[in-house]
């Protein structure tokens, strides 16, 4: 109840940011020896809210769909990716921890290659993998592009949890002659709980950049991310619309966290929380 | 207990999976292009963006069946911010792509082995836009004006245009990078703003002037166009893979393509509001107006066609290629370091097409064609 509050409250802010700087800041903005540091506050730039609320109810175009149930069902999409993006990069990262924890050559070789990866930078990733969708649809090329993106957190985060368990119980687990295998799921991986979730938090809102980003980049249809870019394209003459398509990316990220988080409750009830650095 | 919870994850994590599943049946629907008869020869065509009327003569090509007349089952790739048509063409991911003439040869120069079999668009549309107050009218003008440019390749007849216009590009102007909608010029943050004449000048003439409360017109902007200019290079061309190029089959196969293509921009041209109604069915965000807008500039780029769509004429060819070598924009390159090799362009099955498409009855030189003036609304829509 007290946490819905601090939500609609923190949303007001928001709102009332938004409108104030509308109010008090000028509409050419403001610049510094030839560097803007501060936006320009016209509607052009910066549409009213209530423009961007109006124009969700609109038709996108004429006779079409109001453009809330459009960018909704574009949220769906791209829901729909993140999800096998992040189920797909979750799997990986798991896996490449449990290798990297049980052969510490693995982990000394591959680890720097899995930081690398995520030096790659996406605008050359995505038209390589685009080619490959001969063998799968379209949408699986972006899947594949969050899972890129989400499985490094899920990797290096779990490592460091399968890690973290006592030398006093490894040694126990050792002293009842139990293998790696039982040792993991008996030891290690219910220690690693704690890491894996906010691991897991950061996998899926790196999934969401990467389907958003991978449908800009390799133009596939229907999602959010293209939406973004088509909607922007009318910026000149509509800006309120391109608004519509960006508040509709940015609830997709708080769901999909939402429903990360909501992974967690049933096994995290009677453990204790810890920050996790990743790097 | 434990493995109830255990349980429980697992269930969650495969209801996002199946979620991910369910989503993908709007998707693989769209490339399909409507059933197809026994023994169509399936053929992928990469464009250079999302369905617009730019695009017109193929989407029209493919919805009335003008490839299946030719036997080809012909599927459309729609671009994205970073696919490349030539380097898709080249990779042979695509049998044929759309694409700029610089830009497809600067891909050449590195390797790509692709050839110009169509020069579709015999127009440049690129022009540099400005307000009618400012007084600039020609390339000139731009002296000590704030330019806004594409870059990416897209900026070399404005280069072009102000070298010839007696302005050093890098000392003479300042250049601003230019974001692909419109909002800088109107905001007046640059003087002169790059716009293709069926899409960003567009785009300003759906725009409510706020101190009028009016749409802004034509009376409100000047424009510089580079073919008047003399500095326009060539645009939207079908390019073919070379290398396959030596195959009979291929080669056949290349002169059906082109066949269906010029019906299908010979339609457009005829059926201007037909086609615009084509590309809004495929789903494209843009509006009805500014599709039409845009079919009908895109038409006014093709027709009238002097000497057969298509076909690639020897003096622009040789200005775009001139000025592929020897312009130089802001950071120096040229889009070429030496002239196109091998077979950069052909006219050959272009010819063979034309000559198809006149004894099936096809006006392929649209002599007496008019562009319909077309009454743009409010974003277009």
């Amino acid at each position: 109840m007290r946490r819905a509050l601090y939500v609609l409250i923190g949303v007001a802010v928001c709102a009332v940011l938004w409108e104030g700087y509308k109010l008090v800041g000028s509409p050419d903005g403001a610049v510094l020896l030839g560097v803007r540091v501060l936006p320009r506050a016209d509607d052009l730039s910066m549409p009213h809210l209530w423009t961007v609320v109006e124009r969700l109810g609109r038709p996108e175009l004429t006779g079409g769909r109001p453009v809330w149930i459009v960018v909704v069902n574009a949220c769906l999409f791209t829901l729909g990716i993140t999800a096998a993006g992040f189920a797909i990069g979750a799997l990986v990262g798991l896996v490449l921890a449990a290798l990297m924890q049980r052969f510490r050559i693995v982990e000394r070789g591959l680890l720097p290659y899995v930081i690398l990866s995520q030096t790659v930078p996406l605008v050359a990733l995505a038209p390589l993998v685009a080619g490959w969708n001969v063998l799968w649809p379209g949408w699986m090329t972006v899947a594949l592009i969050a899972a890129y993106l989400a499985f490094f957190p899920v990797a290096v985060g779990m490592l460091r949890g399968l890690q973290s368990p006592a030398p006093a119980g490894v040694e126990l687990m050792r002293s009842y002659a139990s293998g790696w295998w039982r040792t993991l799921v008996k030891l290690r991986f219910p220690a690693s709980l704690p890491y894996l979730f906010p691991a897991l938090r950061l996998a899926g809102a790196a999934a969401v950049v990467g389907a958003v980003v991978g449908e800009i980049s390799t133009g596939t249809r229907g999602g959010i991310g293209r939406l973004i870019i088509e909607y922007s394209r009318e910026a000149t003459s509509d800006p309120a619309k391109v608004y519509t398509a960006m508040l509709g990316a940015a609830l997709l990220g708080l769901l999909v966290a939402g429903l990360v988080s909501l992974l967690e409750l049933p096994l995290m009830r009677h453990r204790r929380h810890v920050e996790v650095v990743t790097l | 207990m434990r493995r109830l919870r255990i349980f429980t994850a697992i269930t969650a994590t495969s209801a996002l999976l199946f979620a991910g599943c369910g989503t993908a049946d709007p998707q693989s629907v769209t490339p399909a292009p409507g059933g197809s008869g026994g023994a169509l020869t399936p053929i992928k065509l990469q464009l250079q963006w999302f369905y617009q009327a730019q695009f017109a003569g193929y989407i029209a090509a493919v919805d009335q069946g003008f490839y299946k007349e030719q036997g080809l089952d012909v599927q459309l790739l729609e671009g994205g911010v970073d696919i490349v048509p030539q380097t898709v063409l080249a990779q042979g991911k695509a049998d044929y792509a759309v694409a700029w003439v610089p830009k497809a040869l600067a891909s050449r120069e590195q390797g790509a082995g692709i050839t110009d079999v169509g020069q579709i668009f015999g127009r440049s549309g690129t022009y540099q836009v400005a307000w009618k107050d400012s007084g600039i009218t020609k390339a000139a003008d731009l002296k000590g004006k704030k330019v806004g440019n594409w870059g990416f390749g897209n900026e070399y007849e404005l280069f072009a245009g102000m070298t010839k216009a007696g302005i050093d590009p890098s000392k003479d102007v300042t250049l601003v990078q230019q974001q692909f909608d419109m909002q800088a010029l109107l905001k007046k943050e640059i003087d002169a703003a790059q716009a293709m004449s069926y899409n960003e000048y567009a785009q300003l003439l759906e725009a409510k002037n706020p101190a009028t409360g009016k749409l802004y017109t034509a009376d409100d902007f000047s424009i510089i166009d580079w073919k008047a200019e003399g500095s326009s290079m060539l645009q939207d061309a079908v390019w073919a893979n070379t290398e396959k190029l030596n195959d009979p089959g291929y080669q056949q196969q290349t002169v059906k393509f082109l066949v269906g293509t010029i019906k299908g921009w010979a339609f457009c041209r005829d059926n201007a509001e037909k086609c615009r109604d084509l590309v809004v069915a495929k789903g494209s965000k843009l509006g009805k107006s500014h599709q039409l807008w845009q079919m009908n500039e895109v038409n006014k780029l093709i027709w009238p066609a002097t000497g057969g769509i298509g076909v690639i004429d020897d003096a622009n060819w040789k200005q775009t290629v001139d000025i592929s070598l020897t312009t130089k924009n802001q950071t120096g390159d040229t889009v070429l370091k030496k002239a196109p090799e091998g077979l950069a362009f052909t006219n050959d099955y272009i010819n063979q097409a034309i000559t198809a498409a006149k004894g099936a009855g096809i006006d392929v030189n649209g002599a007496g064609f008019q562009a319909a003036p077309v009454t743009l609304t409010e974003g277009g829509s």
